[in-house]
C-alpha cells in the first residue's frame, strides 16, 4: 500500500515525506491536537479569570489535598510510560506485549479517572458543586473537560484491545496505535497544566 | 513486512526504551520537585511560583521530546511549525485574557469600592 503511493508520486515523495499514508493521517491527528490544544487554553484562561471569584464558598487550598492529586499525576505518568513499552513492543510486533502493555495503560488510566470520579463526587456530594462560585465552575470546566478526553482515550484504547486480538497487527491497526499514542502523551501534557495551575496554584 | 516500515519512518514511533526511561525519570523528579515546594514551604511565595512555572515548562519539553519524539529533524519540522504556531496562540489566549480581565477587575474594584464609600451620603 504505502510503497504503490510512493511510487505513483515519487518526486512528490521526496520533496516532503507525506505521501506516506501512515505519515499523512499522524499529521493530521496532529493538527487536530493542536486544535485541541487551543480548546485547552481557552478553557484555562477562563480558569484562571474566575480563579478568585469564591462567592464566599471554599477556595483552593481548602479544598485541595495535594498528596491526591499528586496520586492522581503519578498514575498519569506511568499510564505515558507503559504506553510507551506498548509502542516498543509494536515495533518488535509482538502482540502479546503489546496487549499487556495496553491493559496496563488501561487500568493505570482507568484508576487516574476512578479518583477524580471520587473527587468530584466527594464535592459535589459537599455543596462544592460547579454551581456554587465561578472558581468551582471554572474548575469543573478545566478538570471536566481533560477528563473527558481521558475517558474517551480509554475507549479508544479497549477498541484498540479488541482490534489487535481480531485483526492482528496490521498496518491500519499499527497506524491507530500510533495515532493513540500521540493523543495519550498529550492528555499527560495537558495534565501537568492542571495540576500547576489548578491545584498548585489553588493551595499557595 | 510492508507495514513495518509504514510505522518506522513516522516521528511519533522512534522511540527506544532508554529515551522512554529518561524521559520517565525526569518527568518524576520535575513532578516531585513543584509538588514538594509548594507543600513544604520552603521558599518565599514569589520564588515558589517561579519556580513551579520552570518545572511546568520543563517537564512540558521534556514530554515533548521524550514522549512525543519532536525535534529538529526534517520529517518533523511540520509538526514542530504546527506546535509553535499553537503555543503563540494559547499565549495570547490566556494571556490576553488574564490581562484584560485584571485590568477589568482592578477598575471595577474602584467602583464597587467608591460605591461603598458613597452609600452613607446616597442614603
Amino acid at each position: 500500500m504505502t510503497t504503490d503511493v510512493l511510487d505513483t508520486f515519487p518526486a512528490h515523495a521526496e520533496d516532503h515525506g507525506h505521501a506516506d499514508p501512515v505519515a499523512t493521517t499522524a499529521f493530521g491527528f496532529w493538527i487536530y491536537i493542536m486544535s485541541d490544544c487551543i480548546l485547552f487554553g481557552t478553557v484555562f484562561a477562563s480558569f484562571v479569570v474566575l480563579s478568585h471569584n469564591y462567592a464566599g464558598g471554599p477556595t483552593g487550598s481548602q479544598l485541595f489535598d495535594l498528596r491526591y492529586t499528586l496520586g492522581e499525576t503519578m498514575f498519569l505518568l506511568f499510564s505515558s510510560v507503559t504506553y510507551g513499552f506498548a509502542m516498543l513492543a509494536l515495533h518488535k510486533e509482538r502482540k502479546q506485549q503489546v496487549l499487556g502493555w495496553l491493559l496496563v495503560t488501561f487500568l493505570l488510566g482507568l484508576g487516574f479517572i476512578a479518583m477524580e470520579v471520587n473527587e468530584f463526587t466527594q464535592m459535589v456530594m459537599a455543596g462544592h458543586g460547579p454551581d456554587r462560585s465561578g472558581f468551582l465552575s471554572g474548575f469543573f470546566t478545566l478538570v471536566g473537560t481533560h477528563g473527558c478526553h481521558v475517558t474517551v482515550g480509554l475507549i479508544w484504547m479497549a477498541v484498540m484491545m479488541t482490534q489487535i486480538m481480531t485483526k492482528g497487527l496490521t498496518t491500519p491497526v499499527q497506524s491507530r496505535l500510533m495515532r493513540l499514542s500521540m493523543f495519550w502523551h498529550f492528555l499527560d501534557i495537558v495534565w501537568i497544566g492542571v495540576f500547576t495551575v489548578v491545584y498548585l496554584m489553588g493551595v499557595m | 513486512m510492508d507495514h513495518d516500515a509504514a510505522i518506522n519512518h513516522t516521528g511519533a514511533s522512534k522511540g527506544t526504551l532508554s529515551s522512554y526511561l529518561t524521559g520517565f525519570v525526569l518527568a518524576i523528579v520535575l513532578t516531585i520537585i513543584p509538588f514538594w515546594l509548594v507543600m513544604s514551604g520552603t521558599l518565599s511565595r514569589g520564588a515558589t511560583i517561579a519556580a513551579v512555572f520552570a518545572a511546568a515548562t520543563v517537564q512540558i519539553l521534556v514530554h515533548l521530546h521524550y514522549f512525543l519524539h519532536l525535534d529538529r529533524s526534517s520529517e518533523e519540522q511540520w509538526n514542530v511549525m504546527a506546535i509553535a504556531f499553537t503555543a503563540i496562540a494559547v499565549v495570547v489566549v490566556i494571556g490576553g485574557s488574564v490581562w484584560i480581565m485584571v485590568n477589568l477587575h482592578e477598575r471595577m474594584a474602584d467602583t464597587a469600592l467608591l460605591i461603598h464609600a458613597l452609600r452613607p451620603l446616597i442614603g
